[in-house]
């Protein structure tokens, strides 16, 4: 009915965090990593905001499909209030009902995907950061 | 099959992607957040909907079928819209540009 709100709310927080936290972020941390076997290629840590874009991404993306299947269910329609679900007290129980439940698991389940993301990627980061001593002797001897 | 369209989607964009990867102009990277995005939230819903009906949600009737189909056929090309806009307006290789202004010699 109307489940993609919530990580559409979602997405309006993590993108003014993302903002936010971007506005304040110094210069990334660098790293000479050897790369495509053609020697040491000075790579830039991956900022926080730049991480928290790629959630921005997953629940921008999947509102505006989400929001376009509502369109073709009838669920949203272009006069107020715009959900059918929302046009009525029993309805709106409904709506709420399906929001709480599918909508916040929607939203908990991207949010899980995206914290895989930042643990992959930290520690691939993690592993690069600690190999950089070696690899640098390697290429000055 | 809204789901598994939209799952297929995603990895082909996820392959074409990478094998274009790092010097891709073509944001490819946009349709796989998207597609990606919309899987992840249409599988929460599917597993809503498996714990109502269990096993009668792999078995739908042809018509509903082939309407889902339809559906996540529209959704792809949906998807492809927003990333031909997002790629007409970043436009990085200059080709919007290009077509638009006359360089004066």
């Amino acid at each position: 009915m109307a489940c993609f709100l919530v990580p559409a709310a979602e997405a309006v927080i993590t993108t003014i965090a993302a903002k936010a936290i971007e506005s304040k972020e110094k210069n990334p941390e660098t790293a000479e990593v050897p790369f495509n076997g053609t020697g040491l290629e000075t790579v830039e840590k991956i900022p926080f905001s730049q991480k928290l874009g790629w959630l921005n991404k997953l629940l921008w993306g999947g509102c505006a499909l989400l929001a376009f299947e509502h369109v073709w269910h009838g669920e949203i329609v272009p006069y107020f209030p715009f959900l059918t679900g929302a046009m009525n007290p029993a309805d709106a129980a409904g709506m709420l009902h399906e929001m709480s439940t599918v909508g916040v698991t929607m939203s908990v389940l991207v949010t899980i995907v995206w914290l895989g993301m930042l643990a992959v990627s930290s520690s691939m980061e993690k592993r690069v950061l600690k190999t950089q001593p070696a690899e640098l002797r390697r290429n000055k001897g | 099959m809204t789901l598994l369209t939209t799952v297929f989607a995603a990895i082909i964009c996820t392959i074409i992607w990478y094998k274009t990867a790092p010097k891709s102009d073509m944001e490819i990277g946009i349709l796989c957040w998207i597609y990606w995005g919309a899987s992840l939230m249409w599988l929460a819903d599917a597993i809503f909907e498996y714990a109502k009906i269990q096993a009668e949600y792999f078995t739908p009737a042809p018509a509903d079928m082939l309407n889902d189909l339809y559906l996540g056929l529209s959704v792809v090309a949906f998807g492809m819209i927003i990333w031909l806009v997002i790629l007409l307006v970043k436009d990085p290789k200059g080709v919007v540009k290009a077509a638009l202004f006359k360089k004066k010699n």
